[in-house]
């Protein structure tokens, strides 16, 4: 490796940050003979950065040369930042050596568009090609597919990828033509529509014979920036429960947007990420993908915008006291589901136990139900507690929307000024 | 009260279990010969750890309980935790008396307590898996050393030799003062007596290391800085995801 690898390792790190995705979840595989590594089902997440993101994949781009002029991109072409390609050999290394050392569970390749989407995706294609059948790598393999691309790449880079992924980033046409007018919906929907092809292909096919090779076995996943444009959350919702209705989809990443190129003027000036938007957002991603929530439920055109004090879920139960108490001891899953405060896990150990005798709030407390919220919404044997319908949601609301703690010495003594006592 | 005397072994547990039944006595509190007994008891007896009464024990809680629920009493037992032998025994009795196994009976505080605890090694087996570090060392020994707070190394080894097939290592908790190595075919349990500066550290040497060894960590360490977003920064979600006990061991935590 030459001296030159250390810089090149540090831009190219730096260009594909802002990848949110570094799920290396997905398919399980066992060590082959003469191959390095294996992948877990459930993904591993090795390290964390100071950001509190996780570090699965060694996540990095082949070059950083970009012909794109995205608004939103670190990466862009009008920008002024160091650049640098690595080749294949130093990737190589860079992963498997990494990898031998336990610090990583795969690599996530990525890169700028040179010369023309082909171009680019068929040198991504050789890298991932090259560390799968001559090194025998047998790691997780996340690769981007350039919005552009012709099938047959696309089709090929299945072959070598765990997952495969092409990033809408903003949510509506006419705002990505405004900020990245070489980019449409066009050319990002269409290499899905050709990864959803070929796993459906391949599964088809595995039915058939049993060592037929398997496309992209942990599906596809795509991103979306959030506050770059003044799209609102029923947009963003409604674009990811579309995405999610499609078979090989299994994750849509939503990234606050960082004012990485402050001097262009079609972005907002945002002090920070916005951050609790991009969290309540995720909330309502879950809700979708684990608790059987519509997206109308949980957005709709009269509340076209998520509630940044609180949660999606008990947002929902606020605007629909009517389908509550819940009976901890009678109610179905789904509606347990629903009770702001019990989440999958204590659902499933309410109604595994519950077969044995009934169930109590001491009991709830002990199985991690949050009874500080769920007390509102439930009924069981005892509690003899106020719910919802006889206090009002606004009452709750207000009871649930947590004031910021001051710090108080306990030890110095108070002597309250107010008049109106 | 009755104490049984047993010698802290998952085999000695299982024949309290078969001892108690045949004595029809079942004991209050369990305890090592090393531990002192209570002032004020009725009764105290030695329990001999036989395989054979064991395995009957074993066999009989397999017939009763499915096998999660048999693996997870193995893996409670890992934790090590003090009273984690009498909570044991409290749910083995309950699997064999009752006609329904309890397993799902989370209502049942002894079973939600041994779910819990079951939880809670299952993650510290995750996070040895997720923080552990090797270094090569001259000879292409990969080593690595990691402080669990439960006795997890066990449990962590079969994921270990699937992924690391083709490397020797040897792993070493520096809390218990035991690892294992693996020699490219099979695993053994090793308890250095040296007190070697390997084992204390738990970090390479200069001297012993790869060529390479110290370029790739340099390399992770950049990394490692060049892919965090500094606009986000959240120290207290980066210690809440990867606890400062871990840190000691951490390559990139090494600058």
């Amino acid at each position: 490796m030459d001296a030159r690898i250390f810089d090149k390792l540090k831009i190219l790190a730096e260009s594909a940050k802002y990848d949110v995705s570094c799920a290396s979840s997905g398919v399980s595989r066992k060590a082959r003979t003469g191959g390095i590594g294996s992948t877990s089902g459930w993904g591993i997440c090795h390290s964390f950065t100071e950001d509190g993101r996780c570090i699965s994949l060694l996540k990095i781009m082949l070059t950083n040369y970009c012909m794109y002029d995205c608004a939103y991109c670190i990466n862009r072409r009008s920008n002024d930042l160091p650049r640098a390609t690595l080749s294949v050999k130093e990737l190589v290394e860079l992963t498997v050596e990494f990898y031998r050392r336990n610090y990583i569970e795969g690599l996530f390749l990525s890169s700028g568009v040179v010369r023309n989407p082909d171009y680019t995706m068929e040198r991504l294609v050789r890298a991932v090609k090259d560390l799968r059948l001559v090194h025998r790598f047998n790691g997780y393999i996340h690769m981007k597919s350039i919005p552009g691309a012709s099938q047959e790449l696309v089709n090929e880079a299945g072959l070598y990828a765990d997952r495969l992924s092409v990033n809408i980033e903003i949510p509506n046409e006419k705002s990505l033509q405004l900020l990245a007018p070489e980019k449409n919906f066009k050319s990002v929907l269409t290499p899905m529509q050709y990864i959803q092809q070929g796993v459906l292909q391949s599964i088809e096919e595995r039915k058939k014979f049993r060592h037929a090779p398997r496309f992209a076995p942990a599906g596809q996943s795509t991103q979306i920036v959030i506050g770059a444009t003044p799209d609102s959350d029923q947009e963003i919702l409604k674009l990811s429960s579309a995405f999610y209705r499609r078979p090989s989809m299994k994750r849509v990443y939503y990234s606050g947007f960082v004012p990485v190129n402050e001097y262009d003027k079609r972005l907002p000036a945002l002090k920070q990420p916005p951050l609790v938007r991009e969290n309540r957002l995720y909330q309502a991603d879950w809700l979708m993908r684990f608790y059987a929530f519509r997206v109308d439920e949980i957005v709709n055109d009269a509340y076209p915008d998520l509630d940044l004090e609180i949660d999606p879920k008990l947002s929902w139960a606020l605007r629909h006291p009517e389908h509550f108490p819940v009976d901890i001891n009678r109610a179905d899953y789904e509606m347990i589901l629903r009770v702001p405060g019990i989440g999958v896990k204590s659902a499933a150990l309410i109604v595994a136990s519950r077969r044995y005798g009934n169930i109590g709030a001491h009991q709830l407390k002990k199985m991690g139900v949050v009874l500080k919220k769920a007390r509102y919404f439930i009924t069981c044997r005892e509690l003899p507690n106020r719910t919802i319908n006889e206090l009002s949601p606004e009452a709750v609301r207000s009871r649930l929307i947590s004031v910021p703690k001051r710090n108080l010495d306990e030890r110095q003594l108070q002597l309250p000024f107010d008049a109106t006592e | 009260m009755t104490i049984f005397i047993y010698d802290k072994t998952f085999e000695g547990l299982l024949t309290c279990i078969f001892d108690a039944y045949t004595r029809k006595c079942f004991p209050d509190l369990l305890q090592t010969e090393q531990e002192p007994l209570p002032l004020f008891y009725d009764e105290s007896w030695v329990v001999y750890t036989d395989e054979v009464k064991a395995g009957r024990v074993w066999r009989g809680l397999q017939k009763k309980l499915s096998g999660r629920a048999v693996a997870e009493l193995a893996v409670c037992w890992f934790s090590e935790l003090p009273g984690v032998d009498m909570l044991l025994f409290r749910y083995m009795r309950k699997a064999l008396d009752l006609a329904q196994s309890p397993e799902t009976n989370f209502g049942d505080p002894d079973v939600l307590e041994l779910h819990k605890i079951g939880r809670k090694v299952s993650k510290e087996r995750e996070r040895v898996v997720q923080f552990l570090r090797f270094q090569k060392a001259l000879d292409g020994t990969y080593f690595a050393a990691i402080e669990p707070i439960y006795n997890v190394l066990p449990l962590a080894l079969a994921h270990m030799k699937d992924r690391f097939k083709d490397q020797q290592w040897l792993i070493y908790d520096t809390r218990r003062r035991y690892g294992y190595f693996y020699n490219l075919s099979e695993i053994t349990e090793v308890c250095p007596e040296t007190d070697h500066e390997l084992f204390s550290s738990g970090l390479l040497d200069k001297g012993i290391m790869d060529r390479d060894e110290q370029l790739f960590q340099q390399l992770w360490q950049t990394y490692f800085k060049a892919t965090t977003i500094r606009e986000r920064t959240n120290l207290k979600l980066h210690r809440q995801q990867m606890p400062v006990r871990f840190w000691k061991y951490l390559t990139e935590k090494q600058v």
